[in-house]
């Protein structure tokens, strides 16, 4: 159940569930809805807050709160107990409206030269590359948490035969676009980064560009599919 | 009006308080690694608290002023000097139109932050003028600054102390300076605690750390013993924030700074509190630190006492200048 937890003085945690993969769907729902309540609710002193699998990270100025708490070793307490009243009820999905997430759908190229570790995911899974790409990109998605580094999407949905451990050594650089495999989800790295999932295509879109508001082309909850394109629509869309 | 960095040093980046209302987007706070050092800084030249000044890391940097500016620095022991004249930390030094400022090497720590008066007034990318180095956006350019590098200054809303050379007085010893010889890191129990095995607790709190080389912005990575946990199993990715010390399997220690990413799955086992980010922030390799515990009221009560101070110190300074 949930649970409120401190994470130093000035973050906490608000855990919605103790796990995820048994039950992705009805987790990133409560979590999702706890998240949009407490953004509702505006409490006084809360600088930001930001929803990752299974919790509601709060971020909050202990400075300002104090002058609402009536003893500065209560911050902790005045939050957790404002954060509860603003829940009341999240828990129980049939009492609030579900809400619509938007569909968003990502060309993928899946070229060889965009798809280094493909044949090291076909091989464990005992499939060809071409069925690794039909999988992946016949199943849907959703995004688990915006994170890592800005714009990364963590998608659960992953078909399990494709399942694949993180490289032994990650690679230095990866480059913006690329569509990897890492445990038991998939994911997109937005930025030129060092990374250690498995490659297997690559997206013309941008993830993430710091001139727009929302940087970020997607957020946690939305649906995602994966639309295989050949390299000649890669290269116009680059365009 | 501009600055010129004539000489870029090791690492220098433009920073203000940090970045927020992204962090679902995955984006880091970022920002001077000491806020606090910066809020003084600034507070000392009538700049707002917020003001982009420059990060500067190991020194090396020279700048050379197009206009009159007032300037003012905190950080680790570093010899800051305009023209010939020496401006320590905390004091405000005038600096002339023509005139260079130079910072050299620390004696103690690694970083000093820079306000000169009127801030440094890039173009803010999502609310914030701090350069975000991992991503390379913000700041200049999204990126550390180089030789020659022409920084675009505010306008002065006008000197909160008389503007003639380096002035006697300054702000509290330690919240200028807060490097320290034998830093002692003091720490609230993280989430994860109870997954560390006894020798590992006691371990954290009874033994030193060296800084590695390999630290940065993100973290500080400490060698020495072994954080062994009890429980191995793999933890869900949730929220890690500055201050956060978190275990990797290597058993390892990882002292998150400013620029940390949003989430991690690394069990945490403490946090440091947020009065102590600023000697934090200036640990450098070879350095040995020590932990200690305190509770999370002590960690409330230590921080509002110097929000108290520094609301005197504002008074204070408003008295000074009227």
């Amino acid at each position: 159940m949930m649970e409120i937890i401190p994470l130093g003085d000035s973050v906490l945690i608000v855990r919605m569930r103790e796990r995820f993969d048994d039950a992705p769907e009805q987790t990133l729902d409560t979590v999702l809805r706890a998240f949009q309540q407490l953004q509702n609710a505006a409490i006084p002193g809360v600088i930001e807050l930001a929803p990752a699998y299974t919790s509601v990270a709060v971020f909050f100025d202990p400075i300002s709160i104090a002058k609402g708490a009536e003893m500065p070793e209560k911050v902790f307490d005045w939050l957790a107990t404002r954060i509860r009243r603003a829940l009341a009820g999240v828990a129980h999905p049939c009492r609030t409206a579900r809400t619509r997430w938007r569909k968003v759908e990502i060309p993928v190229c899946y070229d060889p030269e965009f798809a280094p570790d493909i044949a090291d995911v076909a091989r464990r899974a005992a499939i060809s590359p071409s069925e690794v790409i039909r999988l992946h990109s016949g199943a849907e998605y959703r995004v688990a948490c915006i994170g890592f580094v800005p714009g990364f999407p963590f998608l659960a949905g992953l078909p399990k035969e494709l399942a694949t451990p993180r490289r032994d050594v990650p690679r230095k650089q990866i480059l913006p676009g690329s569509v990897g495999i890492g445990g038991a989800q998939t994911g997109i790295y937005p930025l030129r980064s060092p990374g250690g999932w498995n490659l297997i295509g690559r997206t013309p879109l941008r993830l993430f560009d710091s001139k727009k508001n929302p940087p970020a082309l997607l957020r946690a909850g939305e649906r995602v599919r994966f639309r295989k394109i050949s390299r000649d629509e890669f290269e116009s869309f680059k365009r | 009006m501009s600055v010129i960095a004539e000489r870029a040093g090791f690492l220098t980046s433009i920073q203000d308080l940090g970045r927020t209302g992204f962090r679902e987007f995955g984006v880091s706070l970022g920002g001077v690694l000491d806020p606090f050092g910066l809020r003084v800084a600034n507070l000392l030249l009538g700049n707002a608290e917020g003001a982009a000044g420059l990060e500067v890391t190991l020194g090396g940097l020279q700048l050379r002023f197009e206009d009159e500016r007032v300037v003012a620095w905190c950080g680790g022991e570093f010899d800051v000097r305009i023209g010939s004249r020496a401006l320590p930390a905390g004091h405000t030094g005038l600096v002339r139109a023509g005139e260079k400022l130079k910072i050299g090497a620390p004696k103690v720590g690694c970083r000093s932050w820079l306000s000169i008066s009127g801030g440094i007034y890039v173009e803010p990318v999502l609310a914030s003028r701090s350069t975000d180095l991992r991503a390379g956006f913000g700041g200049y350019q999204g990126r550390a600054l180089c030789d020659g590098d022409i920084l675009p200054l505010g306008v002065w809303p006008g000197s909160p102390t008389p503007a003639t050379g380096i002035s006697s007085w300054t702000a509290p010893h330690d919240w200028v300076s807060p490097a320290k010889p034998k830093p002692i890191l003091r720490f609230t129990r993280g989430v994860d605690w109870n997954r560390f095995n006894a020798s590992a607790l006691q371990r954290l709190t009874s033994e030193a750390f060296t800084v590695s080389s390999d630290s940065d912005r993100m973290g500080v990575r400490l060698e020495g013993p072994e954080l062994k946990r009890v429980d191995e199993s793999d933890l869900i990715s949730e929220a890690v924030g500055p201050g956060t010390i978190q275990v990797p399997p290597s058993g390892k220690p990882i002292l998150l700074l400013g620029d940390c990413q949003t989430i991690g799955g690394y069990p945490k086992m403490a946090h440091v509190i947020t009065v102590d980010l600023g000697v934090a922030a200036q640990l450098r390799a070879g350095d040995r630190v020590r932990f200690s515990e305190v509770s999370l009221a002590d960690a409330y009560r230590l921080l509002l006492e110097r929000e108290r101070q520094l609301e005197l110190f504002r008074v204070g300074l408003s008295l000074h200048t009227s």
